[in-house]
């Protein structure tokens, strides 16, 4: 299992890399937003570990952690959204 | 992992890879933010345990109410600062919910970490490395995140330094990274517990440090930085609670948020390197520009500069951060729209860096209805600047300062620029002849062609539209 992760994680690096090689600068905000939503998929990981918490404070790290892990997913999306409603084409 | 989950996690993967190839084109980003947020939502639905059980399936407990209380309370604090929050502000938010996530990061692997500390389950280097690591990055990105935030607000932006702080920076970063090691192999016992607190602190610490010595016009590549640090805790997390789409999703922000960060660099001319410990502006800048100016500056009356622009074929707009500052995007947009009615043919030059993010510009314009093909990037727009009427630059400064083509002792030689000076006349907006971030003189100003439109932008483009209403 643990070998097959790390083909992974090299695999994601190299897409990470090429997937936005030819991106105009324009773009880098609502690009650095949008991705910066994306790793709000640590809400997962506070999801898993409060649904696992056995002690007060692993409720109250895990509770925090939650709250953190959805303002980025949800916020991060919605901004990126916002920012993006905006391109438009010229209309005549 | 049973084959159904382990597929419907390849599709999350594909949309998330997707989403930021469609994020990467004007005509295809705001699909692409929503076929990511797709993936997110699949990825939550089918969210399962390390242990393969599924988590919605496990009975509502205490535990559950927290989730959900926790989920709702993080989506409306999202929620309000991404729908209330200015558009020349977005970097400051970007931030912010970087930092969120960051700090959520550092969160979930201390939770493991102490978990497997009082010795529930067996500890191997391969399971401590991962939480080690997402501790450290986690909460150095959360800290440095705020503190960029801080910058960005206006909050001590210029950068703090002292003597011996790269060394004493680094001998923190020292000290963490040995304690990091001595945990790897000792991740039991109340020492282990001790220690990894002393490093999470540290860390914190350490996150504030690298950030405080950074001018607040670098902040965009810290946050770019940030972002993809944020992006690796979160692979290491994944890894340490084994969740394959957080690993997939966490890489592709980390490599992609890295070459974010280079491309930044390279619009600048300057390695990342000199970014993070050069303390730009504070040293190397006000030396050089001791040099002195020759030329006059000539001030111009915005009825004349109406008068120019009206009869003018080609007009090209440089917007920078001063436009953002006046707020005055929506003037901007009317002034073209009056000049185009007139027949004249206006464009506008992006410096890639204009601003305080990368397409800060592009934003800004685009809240103001301006089509974006109408915004020429710089690479684009600069052979033909020969043959351009007038130029007006709207609170740019270090982006059209030809210092950078001309002057090899100037801190900014060797950045590419927009070349207005090249152009038959270019109107200066701004509000006094003090000099940009960098301190340096801008060469510009003084040109025989130059002509300077002291004031607010923001009044200023109102007289220009009224005087062009009213020929």
């Amino acid at each position: 299992m643990d070998t097959n992760v790390l083909f992974i994680f090299i695999l994601a690096v190299f897409v990470g890399f090429e997937v936005i090689s030819k991106v105009p600068s324009m773009l880098h905000t609502p690009l650095m937003s949008g991705t910066n939503a994306i790793h709000g998929i640590i809400l997962f990981g506070g999801i898993l570990v409060l649904a696992d918490a056995a002690t007060p404070l692993a409720r109250v790290l895990g509770f925090i952690a939650v709250v953190f892990g959805s303002a980025n997913v949800f916020g991060g999306f919605m901004v990126t959204d916002r920012m993006l409603q905006m391109f438009k084409k010229k209309k005549k | 992992m049973s084959s159904t989950i382990a597929l419907i996690i390849i599709g999350v993967a594909v949309l998330f890879i997707i989403g930021i190839k469609f994020l990467s084109s004007p005509k295809t980003a705001r699909a692409g933010n929503l076929v990511a947020a797709a993936g997110m939502l699949i990825a939550l639905i089918a969210l399962h345990k390390p242990t393969g059980d599924y988590v919605w399936s496990q009975g509502w407990t205490c535990n559950y109410t927290l989730i959900a209380v926790g989920t709702v309370i993080g989506l409306i604090i999202g929620a309000i600062g991404a729908y209330s929050v200015k558009m020349t502000a977005m970097p400051q938010m970007v931030a912010m919910f970087n930092g969120l996530g960051g700090g959520a990061a550092a969160l979930v692997a201390s939770l493991e970490f102490l978990r497997h500390a009082h010795g529930v389950e067996d500890v191997t280097a391969a399971t401590t490395i991962p939480m080690l690591f997402a501790t450290l990055i986690g909460s150095l990105s959360f800290s440095g995140s705020i503190i960029a935030y801080l910058k960005l607000e206006g909050k001590f932006e210029k950068p703090m330094t002292f003597p011996g702080q790269n060394f004493l920076n680094g001998l923190i970063l020292l000290v963490i990274l040995g304690l990091c090691g001595w945990l790897t192999f000792n991740a039991t016992g109340g020492n282990a517990v001790t220690a990894f607190i002393v490093m999470f602190s540290l860390a914190l610490f350490f996150g504030i440090a690298m950030v405080m010595p950074i001018g607040g016009a670098d902040m965009p590549v810290v946050i770019s930085l940030l972002n993809s640090f944020t992006g690796l805790a979160v692979a290491a997390d994944g890894f340490a609670i084994n969740n394959l789409a957080m690993v997939v999703a966490g890489t592709l922000v980390g490599s992609s948020g890295t070459l974010l960060t280079l491309l930044m660099c390279k619009a600048m001319n300057r390695p990342v390197t000199n970014v993070l410990f050069g303390a730009f502006g504070s040293g190397g800048g006000t030396k050089a520009a001791a040099g002195g100016v020759a030329g006059n500056v000539k001030p111009i009356q915005a009825d004349e500069a109406a008068l120019l622009l009206a009869y003018a074929q080609r007009v090209v707009i440089v917007p920078g951060y001063g436009m953002a500052v006046a707020q005055a995007q929506h003037q901007v947009r009317e002034l073209s729209d009056e000049l185009g009615k007139r027949g004249v043919e206006v464009q506008f030059a992006i410096h890639p860096v204009a601003g305080r993010m990368p397409g800060h510009m592009n934003v800004l314009l685009a809240e103001a209805n301006v089509p974006y093909d109408q915004l020429i990037e710089m690479e684009q727009i600069n052979p033909s600047m020969d043959r351009v009427d007038v130029c007006l630059v709207i609170g740019a400064n270090d982006v059209v300062n030809p210092a950078a083509r001309e002057e090899k002792s100037s801190p900014i030689y060797g950045m590419p620029i927009i070349e207005a000076d090249r152009c038959k006349s270019v109107i200066v907006m701004k509000r006094s002849m003090a000099a940009g971030f960098a301190g340096i003189e801008n060469h510009l100003f003084y040109k025989d062609n130059t002509r300077m439109l002291f004031g607010d932008a923001k009044a200023s483009l109102q007289t220009l539209i009224t005087q062009l209403k009213a020929s």
